[in-house]
Parts: structure tokens; sequence; C-alpha cells
């Protein structure tokens, strides 16, 4: 019988020499071209990074491939960041080039540092998940082939993390992103009387609907659930609950655009990513109004934002009635919030730009 | 030549990005689950919508939790996917590998799975996407002969994740491998068992950058701080202005509370120490010359969550300094306490952060024995209804 609770591997049997040696002891950091780190340490040591974008499905072989690069230059060992990209640290810099050329001859761009278009963050999507509004690696795939300089340079004003989310259950929180790519239903669930009452714990369902539109249906005599239309917007959280209520559909199912959201405490606060564009077709396999779309805010943001602001700061200063003049994109009562914080975000000041 | 049976799948091979379709084909050239996996995902893409089934309660012995069920809804169209669970595997604190643990990890997965991974998932888990029922007891077993154990699923405690922190980052004002590494072995029970309302997450990051996102997304967000000043070399300074470096342009008009001021005729970068909210912008781009300081902790703050259900919140402040030295016992005492409020009093899938708004802060603080101070909160109350009591 195998032990259970033994919990992760201890990360420090997984360092590598000179992390161990320098653990806690790092002074500063140079980023020598993109994707390439030099940290000093207090000791004088140095250590060089190689970050190489990768997708986030990845088969076995491809662990062993980036396994051999490691086991050749990094005394067998490597990282991952936060966002799938793969780290080959060494303390020696003539190995820099000969990693990069083997990342390379596998397909992978070396980048994704300092103001870049780092990895998409995402999540399952078709490949994997049962809530899936749209597809995850897919519209990542399209929209990175699209943006592929933008991970291999440091050109914008500061960097751009863009993420995505196959439906409102946001596996990996988008919505602090400078964009997010946000999968949508846009139609009610269906309701399969016959079988909700053996299937869904009634009382759990009600309460599970942010807008309260989901009641006990008014014939006693039938197990189930009505769902007031008007009051439903469609986040499919009674689905998650309930499998009798399937709420994707070929015809409504599609992608929201959202902009201006950071983590990081620099400058400014955090902030949530806003809506731009309410919905875009799902339209396998490349999607390309949601390309062209993200391409264009992308660009609009590099040409017109000051050195320095992220996509939110930018928004925050210029106002956003100039982001949508600029970026062409309609502004529509769906813009404008209607939960429970709505009143907040009206514009109580005559500050506003023509 | 056969014509290809996913000709929209297969167009995601082109382009410079490297290609998930060209991993999958990897392995659907062995592995016959694989191969399904190519041919439900291009029914998804000629039918707009997904093809697996909603949940199904799949496990290890021992555990309430680490493995995903799903199911797919066409098996009699994909067979080798009929079953297709998924397993979250805890990852090294740091995401740090020797190739022979990943290898290891490669063996028992092409063993008992599709060969599909992902490095990793987005709360920091390694995912093995993809066994059937049957092998699930056993891949666990081989996972747990090569020192791997499950991460977090369902109602419990989420698998904690933290930055890279000390391991590679001068910034780190908190040692957060370490810690995520304890509290991860000290709340085993809580991270494999589901008992609570919902699921409650914790991550670290070692400073207010913030790169494992811990704002948005934990419940328990720990980010390390200092209390006493920055430290400036101003020599260091110097050479970064004499080498056309815009110091003004760059730092100190971005500094959020004109906390800094370049006197150009001393070449001396004066600091306001109290206005200073450590905001890591100048040391983000004067690494050489701009250091955190040296009385270090943690800023710990609760609640933030995504939207589902009464929205997206981002956590808040709840103490503002918490000294983080192994064991780490105040800490652990606050989660403790909160988990144990949170248990008593939280509805069905209710976050904390959840019920706290339903509840009251000041409900919250009483329960938690914490004091209240301005810095949990922005500005205070405008609306005159004040409870006495």
């Amino acid at each position: 019988m195998a032990k259970t609770d033994i919990g992760p591997p201890d990360y420090r049997t997984m360092l590598p020499e000179i992390v161990k040696k320098n653990y806690g002891k790092w002074k500063y950091h140079e980023i020598l071209r993109p994707g390439v780190l030099k940290h000093v340490s207090e000791t004088g040591d140095e250590l060089y990074t190689v970050r190489a974008g990768s997708p986030k499905l990845v088969s076995i072989d491809f662990i062993r491939d980036i396994c051999d690069i490691a086991d050749k230059y990094c005394d067998g060992h490597l990282r991952f960041t936060s966002r799938y990209n793969i780290e080959f640290l060494t303390p020696d810099k003539t190995k820099v080039q000969p990693i990069i050329e083997e990342v390379e001859k596998l397909g992978l761009p070396v980048g994704g540092t300092g103001k870049s278009i780092t990895n998409i963050v995402h999540t399952q999507g078709w490949i994997h998940c049962h809530s899936a509004a749209t597809d995850g690696s897919a519209i990542v795939k399209a929209v990175m082939d699209e943006l592929y300089d933008y991970f291999t340079s440091m050109t914008l004003p500061a960097k751009l993390r863009i993420a995505l989310a196959c439906c409102l259950n946001m596996c990996g929180a988008v919505h602090c992103s400078d964009i997010a790519i946000l999968g949508i239903h846009t139609k009610p669930p269906r309701i399969e009387h016959e079988r909700l009452g053996a299937v869904c714990e009634i009382p759990t369902t009600m309460a599970s609907c942010p807008t309260g539109a989901i009641r006990r249906h008014p014939d006693s005599s039938i197990k189930s659930v009505v769902v007031n239309e008007e009051r439903c917007m469609y986040c499919a959280n009674c689905f998650t609950v309930c499998p009798a209520l399937p709420i994707a559909n070929a015809e409504g199912d599609g992608v929201a655009i959202y902009v201006g959201g950071k983590v990081s405490n620099a400058r400014s606060a955090p902030k949530f990513s806003r809506l731009a564009i309410p919905y875009l077709p799902n339209n396998p396999p490349r999607w390309p109004e949601v390309v062209s779309a993200v391409k264009n805010i992308v660009e609009v943001y590099a040409k017109n934002a000051q050195p320095e602001e992220r996509m939110g700061e930018w928004i925050d200063r210029v106002g956003w009635e100039t982001f949508f003049r600029l970026t062409g994109i309609p502004f529509t009562e769906q813009h404008i919030d209607d939960f429970t914080h709505a009143v907040e975000t009206y514009r109580t000041t005559t500050q506003f730009r023509w | 030549m056969a014509k290809s049976e996913t000709p929209k799948v297969d167009e995601l091979e082109k382009g410079p990005w490297p290609s998930y379709v060209k991993e999958i084909k990897r392995m659907a050239k062995r592995n016959p689950a694989a191969k399904d996996l190519l041919g439900v995902q291009e029914l998804s893409f000629n039918e707009n919508i997904t093809h697996w089934k909603h949940g199904g309660i799949v496990g290890v012995t021992g555990y309430g939790g680490g493995v995903i069920g799903r199911y797919s809804d066409v098996p009699e169209k994909f067979p080798n996917v009929e079953s297709f669970h998924t397993f979250r595997v805890n990852q090294p604190s740091g995401w740090f590998y020797t190739t022979k643990a990943l290898r290891q990890l490669c063996d028992v997965w092409e063993k008992y799975g599709s060969g599909m991974t992902n490095f990793h998932g987005s709360t920091g888990d390694i995912i093995l996407l993809g066994a059937p029922t049957a092998n699930l007891q056993p891949c666990f077993d081989a996972l747990s002969d090569i020192g791997f154990d499950l991460g977090g699923s369902g109602s419990d405690l989420r698998t904690p994740t933290g930055c890279v922190g000390s391991a590679r980052c001068e910034y780190a004002c908190i040692d957060t491998p370490a810690i995520i590494y304890d509290l991860t072995m000290e709340f085993q029970d809580e991270l494999h068992r589901p008992r609570w309302p919902y699921k409650s997450k914790i991550k670290a990051s070692g400073c207010p950058n913030d790169c494992v996102a811990a704002i948005a997304r934990s419940d328990f967000t720990i980010i390390g701080t200092w209390r006493d000043n920055l430290r400036i070399d101003q020599a260091a300074v110097r050479e970064y202005v004499k080498g056309g470096f815009d110091i003004k342009t760059i730092v100190t008009d971005k500094c959020p509370t004109s906390a800094l001021e370049w006197d150009e005729k001393a070449a001396e970068l004066r600091l306001k120490a109290e206005d200073c909210v450590r905001c890591m912008h100048c040391i983000n781009r004067m690494p050489k010359a701009l250091r955190p300081g040296l009385d270090r902790g943690a800023t710990i703050l609760i609640g933030s969550k995504a939207p589902i259900i009464k929205g997206a919140y981002l956590s808040w402040v709840l103490v503002p300094f918490m000294k983080m030295e192994p064991p780490y016992t105040e800490f652990k005492e606050l989660v403790r306490k909160a988990w144990d409020w949170w248990d008593e009093h939280g509805r069905t899938r209710e976050r904390i952060a959840e019920l706290i708004e339903r509840l009251g802060l000041r409900t919250f603080l009483r329960a938690m024995g914490l004091k209240p101070v301005p810095q949990m909160v922005y500005r205070p109350r405008a609306n005159p209804y004040v409870f006495f009591d």
C-alpha cells in the first residue's frame, strides 16, 4: 500500500548548486536580451537564466526533450515559471548561447522577459472541461502566433499580460490581466425537468444563482426549478452545481475581451480587467475575430501609452472614452455595470474628455 | 496519402508559436487515448461545443481530492477517453526540478495515462491529463513511490503556491519556497480531505510585485515587505544617471507618493521614507542601486477570488506586518482560526470573502481578535448607518 500524505518533494533536493550556494543572497539582476536574465549574488557569483516559451499542454516526450537540454548544460536542473515558460539556469555564461540554440531547435522561442507579452495563462477549454464555453489552447496558439514578436522582444511601454478563461469560473483568475479573453454563454440554460430532481439539490441550485433567477417549479408535483430568463446572465453557476441545467450552446457561446487589469502593486494598486468587447463568435480553429481584436488593442496601447504605463494605467490617465475612441470599439449598454457595486462605477464628476 | 481526420486541429500545427497539437500528435502515435483526444478536439471545433460530461467523483484510497473526474460524452466515438481523469500532483516549491525527478514522472505517466501534461495547472500543481478509472490507484501508488503526492481539489485547502523567492530573486523579503513547503506539509490533512464550505487557497509572493498574483487568486495572501527603509546605493544611482538613464521620467515621476527626489546638483537620490509605500517600482527599474529594506516580514491579506458568486475580489489587508520565521506559528494560528470561523458560519460554496461580506468585516475581526487599523481600508465609510453595540 503506497504512502499517503507525504507531500511534495522537498524543494531543497531540486535546487541547482548555484542556487543553493547563493540562496537568499541575490543582489541584483539585469535582462541581457529578451529571454536571458543575469542575477548577481552578494558572493559575486553569477546566474544566467534562459527563458523559453512553451504550450501549457505538452507531452512527456516534450518534458524529456527539455530534460536533455538541462542534462547537457544545466547539471540536470531546470524550473518552470508561473506562466508555463521553462527556465534553464547556469552559472556559466558560455553556456547561454548553446542553450538558446538548442531551445530554438526544439521550436521554442526565447523571450517573455521585461516589457514583452509573455506566455498566456489559460484553462483547459474543450480539451478537458465540461464547463468550457470556448477553447483554451487553440485561441492561445492563434493569438501567440500573431503576437509572437512581442514575446521575443521588449518593445512595449510596459509588460503586457494576456490570460484566457474558457468560462466565468475563471480557473486561473483572468480578472486582473492587461488583456483577458473570457469564454461566455449568451443564452439561459435548458432545464431537464425529468431528471433534475434526481441529480440536483434544489436549494443549492437556487442559491447558486447570483441574480436570484432560479426558483422552485411552481407545480409542486414537479421536482424541478424554473429560470426567470430576464434575470439570467448565463454565468452557468447553476450548471456547475446541477448537471440537469446544461447551458453550452453552439450558437450563443463565444468570447468577451476585458482589458486594463494588473496584479502588481508597482506604481498603482492592483486593478480588475474591465469589459472592452462583449461578444466575439467562436470560430475555430483560429478565432480570427478574437485575434484581430486583441492585436488591435495591443497596437493601440503600444502606440499611445507612455513608457512604464501598463494598459490599465494608460487607460486611467487618458480616460476610458479615449480607449474606446482610439480602438474603435463600440461602447454599449452592456459595458455599464448592473450588478452589486454598479453605482460605484458611474462617473460622478464633470472631468471627461470629449 | 489518406486525408486527415482532423483538418481543423491540423491547422494549429502551423505558425511560429509552439504547437500543443504537435504535442498531442507525438503521444497519439503510440497512445490511443491521445489519438482520441485529437478526435475530440476536432469534433468540438466542428460543433463549437465541449464533449466532456459534468463531473464524476473518482479518487484514490484515503483522499477526498486530488483527482478530477472526467468522462467523454461521446464514448462510442472515442472509447479511449471514455474515462479520462486528471491528477493534480503537488509541485516542488518554486517549480524547481531535477531531470531525474521529471523523467521518473514521465515514466509513471507513460505507463498509466495519456502522456499529456501541464507544467503547470493554474493553481500550481503538475497536471497529468487523462487516465482511465482503473489506472488511478496504481498511478497514485507509483507517484508516491517516486516521492510525489497529490494536490488539492474540491472543498479543501488547494495546493499552496509561491514565487521563486529567495532561490533566485533579489527582491524576496520572505523565503517563499520555504514558507510554501512548510505550510503544505503542515496542512496535508486539510489539503487531501475536503471538509469545508468551499475551497481555500494560500499563495505567497516575496515582494509587492506579486509574481504569483497572490492578491488576485488566494483567500490568504502572503506578500513579502519591509518595515524600515529601502536601501539606496548612491554611487550606483550615479552610475545609472551617467549612463543616460532618465531617472526623473522613469523613476521619481512615477513614485505614487512622490517619496523620491533626484537632486541633480548634489547627484543624490533622496527618499522621504515615511511616504514610501513599498510599491517596488523604483527598485524594479534600478536593481543595481535600490534594494528592499532589511526589517522584513509579510503583509497578510485576505479574500481574493474569481467572480462566482458575489463577484471577483482582490485580497485586502488583514495584518499589515507579520514576521515570517519558521515554524510560522503566527500565520498558522491565524489561518486555523479563520478556517474554523468560516467552517462554522459559511454556507455551501461560500468563499471566506463572501462570508465576511455577508456577516461584516467587523464581525470577522472580532472573531479573529484583530484590532481595526486604518491600513485595512482605502477610506473609512461615508454612509452614516453606524451600529453602536
